[in-house]
């Protein structure tokens, strides 16, 4: 296979990695040890393998790899600072809002790039940007309002 | 005693960290050197004899390490079920087989250097195959000249092969001829059920390896460790003790996962590469290849006196396996046997056929055959109500069963054979009823009599479901403790956390028994290696089965520490009691000692390890009860049903963690409304699936989602521990009744068919609408 050389910033290390111009980023990143973008479907229908690529939440399985050449990439392992969990973070756990954690990571960080827009979303806003996200466990309720905690909002989601 | 400082708090997952921070916890999360992708070839065919198979150039094809068909296999009969042994569902099934018996089942296996190769070497297998006539329609699977799907002669266990009969149940208390002669009102109706699938978002995945000391080490997404690690030694034809399962963090089973699905064909592919394999499936092949909820046809009569008591109930199904017959009677033994007591009478009849087509194989899902029970049950009764002109809560209320009673039925349809007599000893059926209703608006809302004027007329209906918790007599589980210098314990369970949150519940369950804080309990779960037996995560067992091994095992470890603390306080041991990481004395308070002195205490001098280890079993399965209640509207226009509000309200016993145990009431209803509503695997006329996708399968989404009212009704079971039942399948049974009861309560309709189409509802609102010309007509 040939091989190419990509060059990105993964969760704010430059990183330079050997790539077939046909892979997708979605496996480029689980080969180099990101295991929290998670494989559920590859068709860009569930929402597991979420990732941001210039602050917009993307399906990593319907980007080729060699697309993100130059780009910021941030993954689930690269939303919590210094050790320290971002506000989602806890949220999700003070909430119950994590079940299998499957879908977890992804749904983090579409909420993630939902929060770095509209600071203080309304539920709609919030359902809005988790419909890309499938989850199977948790009827969507406690992620919600995991979402709105974060954001400082308090209310129960319906 | 202690106040309950762990039982009962709403405190975060112990694996929750790991969780929100990408770590890498499932079973794909790990590169192994040297590891090959394992592909398996389907059948494109619903039913056929292979006469001839070429892997010549499959082999020849480079990076190619490993292909087999069924001639490079030992041929066991088993079942793929994950059930205790012995299973008590046939052994139809083989690793790699000269027949196929729908589309998905297994033709060839290949596990080469990349899944490209692997692709492209499945499609290099030549295959000839004989296409034999094929049946997917249930009701002609047992006609005469029906093609036979298990003629081969090895398989045993099934009920009736000539005529594709997997198995067949019969059982009857009291008597519901005489029944039926003391009712005033007898309804009898027919209802259809659907393939359902899982959709769990982490399709199955294997890994195998073969560790330096020669033995297979399988790394699998399972609920059923230890039952995987038997059936994979018995297909290979291995020592158990040669087997090591290990199961990392599991990405959603819902049952679908109480099976061994790729653990057999995975460690056969390792063994014949001598290298480390993994096969994952696709999204794709996860929808066909894997298991569903049974389809049923169920005719159902229910029998009333003018005042509302039931006097006899009879439901008769016919339901389908698929091609095999993975947990076939189990489930639809519960179709009965957790069903019909729901209702206090003394006659009940339950007969049900369970029947091979060529189709997807059906398995084990959450609910385990009661969704297509109380749909029509809960249907049925909604129409006697109204037929009586009883209020349908009222209706309930009469008879629905309660505290002290003693449910019969199960004591004649156990696992697969004779059970055990339930008697209710816990019961919060009532309260959840009222507090359902009231959150729902009910009495309000039932006032209106339908506003079938307006284009979107609204509706609420309601449904009562139970369950289980865990197998009586058959379920068991173990664990084991033991104490560190720094006064935390390593727990160990055989138990398989599915991501429902058993390693929290069950840490949760040690910790208040020994009076540490939560993160004093570093538990590990499901390796066969290392923690101690569990059946697995199953029948709503883990946390009163698993809880009680737990509790019995932290009892025996308490004990320990407070005789050792006795002696380092000099206060009587009776006069002991530990909480807070603390043991004290109860009459001179100043007299304690920290665990983590004790501990230090315990190694270095007393040179002893504090440890010990538990089972448990019940013979008794205690039922979680649950009510649910629906709001809808339906666009007369279109057939279109939006549900508005869903309320449920469950009995769990004591929730250890109530938070979770939300967690798996909205899970479950969710579940329960896509089964209402959407999700069905559609097989077309060939038998291969139509919508394999999650474009095509709708799963509700977070904008679809009706409102969830969840309300916890606690009651303390004396057989749990801390007073524990169940949760996470009950509240999946209500929805489809809830929802389809609502529909008749807004346009007048009755829907007796899942799932609940737009184009359904809009047949029966023409269908009633001609009824009604015609009755106008007439006059």
């Amino acid at each position: 296979m040939k091989t190419m050389e990509l060059r990105l910033t993964v969760n704010g290390n430059p990183q330079v990695w050997d790539i077939a111009p046909g892979d997708l980023l979605l496996d480029v990143l689980r080969r180099e040890g990101y295991f929290g973008v998670k494989r559920g479907c590859e068709t860009g229908e569930c929402g597991a393998c979420t990732v941001l690529v210039d602050g917009k939440a993307i399906n990593s399985c319907l980007m080729f790899a060699a697309q993100a050449e130059g780009r910021e990439v941030v993954t689930i392992e690269g939303i919590a600072q210094d050790g320290r969990l971002d506000p989602l973070q806890e949220a999700f756990l003070d909430h119950g809002a994590v079940q299998c954690g499957f879908c977890t990571g992804g749904m983090i960080v579409g909420a993630k790039a939902l929060l770095d827009r509209h600071p203080h979303p309304t539920e709609d806003q919030v359902r809005e940007a988790l419909s890309g996200h499938l989850c199977r466990c948790t009827g969507y309720k406690k992620p919600v309002e995991a979402v709105l905690a974060a954001a400082g909002r308090k209310e129960a989601a319906r | 005693m202690n106040t309950r400082t762990v039982v009962g708090q709403n405190l975060r997952k112990v694996d929750g960290n790991k969780l929100v921070t990408g770590g890498a916890a499932f079973t794909d999360d790990i590169h192994i050197p040297g590891m090959l992708y394992g592909k398996i070839l389907p059948s494109p065919y619903a039913h056929a004899r292979i006469r001839r198979i070429d892997t010549t150039k499959a082999r020849a094809l480079q990076g190619v390490h490993a292909v087999l068909t069924y001639r490079d296999v030992p041929r066991v009969p088993h079942t793929t079920a994950g059930q205790a042994w012995p299973e008590p569902s046939p052994y139809d099934t083989y690793l790699l087989d000269s027949k196929v018996r729908f589309v998905g089942d297994r033709v060839a296996a290949v596990a080469a250097e990349t899944r490209a190769i692997a692709e492209r070497a499945i499609k290099l297998i030549e295959v000839d195959y004989e296409v034999l006539p094929a049946v997917l329609d249930i009701e002609q699977a047992m006609a005469p000249g029906a093609p036979v799907i298990h003629d081969e002669p090895d398989s045993t266990r099934i009920f009736d092969r000539e005529r594709n009969i997997a198995g067949y149940i019969l059982r009857e208390i009291g008597s519901v001829d005489k029944g039926f002669r003391e009712a005033d009102c007898i309804i009898e109706r027919e209802f259809r059920t659907h393939r359902q699938q899982h959709a769990m978002l982490e399709p199955h995945v294997t890994i195998c390896w073969i560790d330096p000391d020669g033995r297979l080490v399988i790394r699998s997404s399972t609920q059923v460790p230890y039952h995987c690690r038997r059936q994979v030694a018995m297909i290979l034809q291995l020592p158990v003790s040669r087997v090591h399962v290990i199961k990392p963090r599991i990405g959603g089973g819902f049952g679908g996962k109480q099976e061994m699905l790729l653990e057999d064909i995975c460690g056969a592919l390792t063994l014949a590469a001598r290298r480390p394999v993994k096969i994952e499936y696709t999204r794709e092949e996860e929808f066909y290849m894997a298991r569903s909820r049974h389809p049923q046809v169920l005719r159902m009569k229910i029998g009333a006196k003018r005042d509302g008591t039931i006097v006899a109930s009879q439901l008769t199904v016919l339901a389908t396996t698929g091609a095999y017959g993975s947990h076939s009677t189990t489930v639809q033994g519960n179709t009965g046997s957790k069903v019909l007591p729901l209702y206090r009478t003394g006659n009940m009849r339950f007969e049900c056929h369970v029947v091979y087509t060529n189709a997807p194989v059906a398995g084990a899902f959450r609910g385990y055959g009661c969704p297509q029970g109380f749909f029509a049950q809960e249907t049925l009764v909604d129409e006697i109500a109204a037929e009586l002109g009883i209020d349908p809560l009222e209706f309930h209320r009469r008879n629905v069963i309660r505290l002290g009673d003693i449910d019969r039925l199960s004591a004649q349809l156990g696992e697969g054979k004779e059970g055990l007599p339930r008697v209710i000893r816990s019961c919060g059926l009532p309260e959840c009823m009222e507090r359902a209703a009231k959150a729902i608006g009910w009495s309000q809302k039932r006032a209106v009599s339908r506003n079938g004027h307006s284009a979107r007329p609204r509706g609420v209906g309601m449904a009562c479901t139970m369950q289980g918790s865990g197998i009586a007599g058959v379920d068991w589980a173990s664990a084991f403790l033991k104490m560190n210098e720094d006064g935390s314990f390593y727990l160990q369970v055989g138990a398989s956390d599915v991501g429902a949150g058993a390693d929290t519940v069950l840490s949760q369950i040690a910790a208040q028994t020994l009076g540490v804080t939560l993160d004093k309990i570093v538990i590990t779960s499901g390796d066969t290696d290392i923690t101690p037996f569990d059946v697995g995560a199953y029948a709503s067992s883990t946390t009163i089965i698993s809880g009680g091994a737990v509790k019995k095992a932290a009892e025996k470890v308490r004990a320990q520490v407070l005789q050792l603390a006795a002696k380092l306080l000099d206060v009587a041991v009776e006069n002991l009691d530990c909480g807070n990481n603390e043991i004290f004395s109860l009459t001179e308070p100043r007299r304690s000692v920290a665990i983590s002195d004790l501990a230090m205490h315990a190694m270095y001098k007393e040179k002893v390890q504090i440890m010990d280890g538990a089972s448990h079993f019940n013979t008794d399965s205690p039922p979680p009860f649950c009510a649910t209640f629906a709001e809808v509207e339906v666009d007369t226009e279109t057939g279109q049903v939006d549900v508005l509000h869903l309320a449920t309200a469950v009995d769990p016993g004591t929730a250890i963690n109530p938070m979770q145990a939300e967690g798996q009431v909205e899970g479950a209803v969710t579940q329960g409304l896509g089964y209402a509503l959407t999700e069905e695997l559609v097989l077309d006329s060939e038998g291969r699936p139509v919508n394999p996708n999650f474009l095509d399968y709708k799963i509700f989404s977070a904008k679809d989602m009706p409102k969830l009212t969840t309300i916890l009704v606690q009651t303390d079971e004396p057989l749990g521990p801390f007073g524990a039942k169940s949760i996470s399948e009950v509240p999946i049974n209500g929805p489809a009744p809830a929802i389809a009861n609502a529909i008749f309560h807004a346009v007048g309709v009755r829907i007796r068919k899942l799932p609940i189409r737009p184009e359904e509802v809009l047949r029966e609102l023409r269908s009633a609408d001609a009824q009604q010309a015609e009755e106008v007509l007439a006059r």
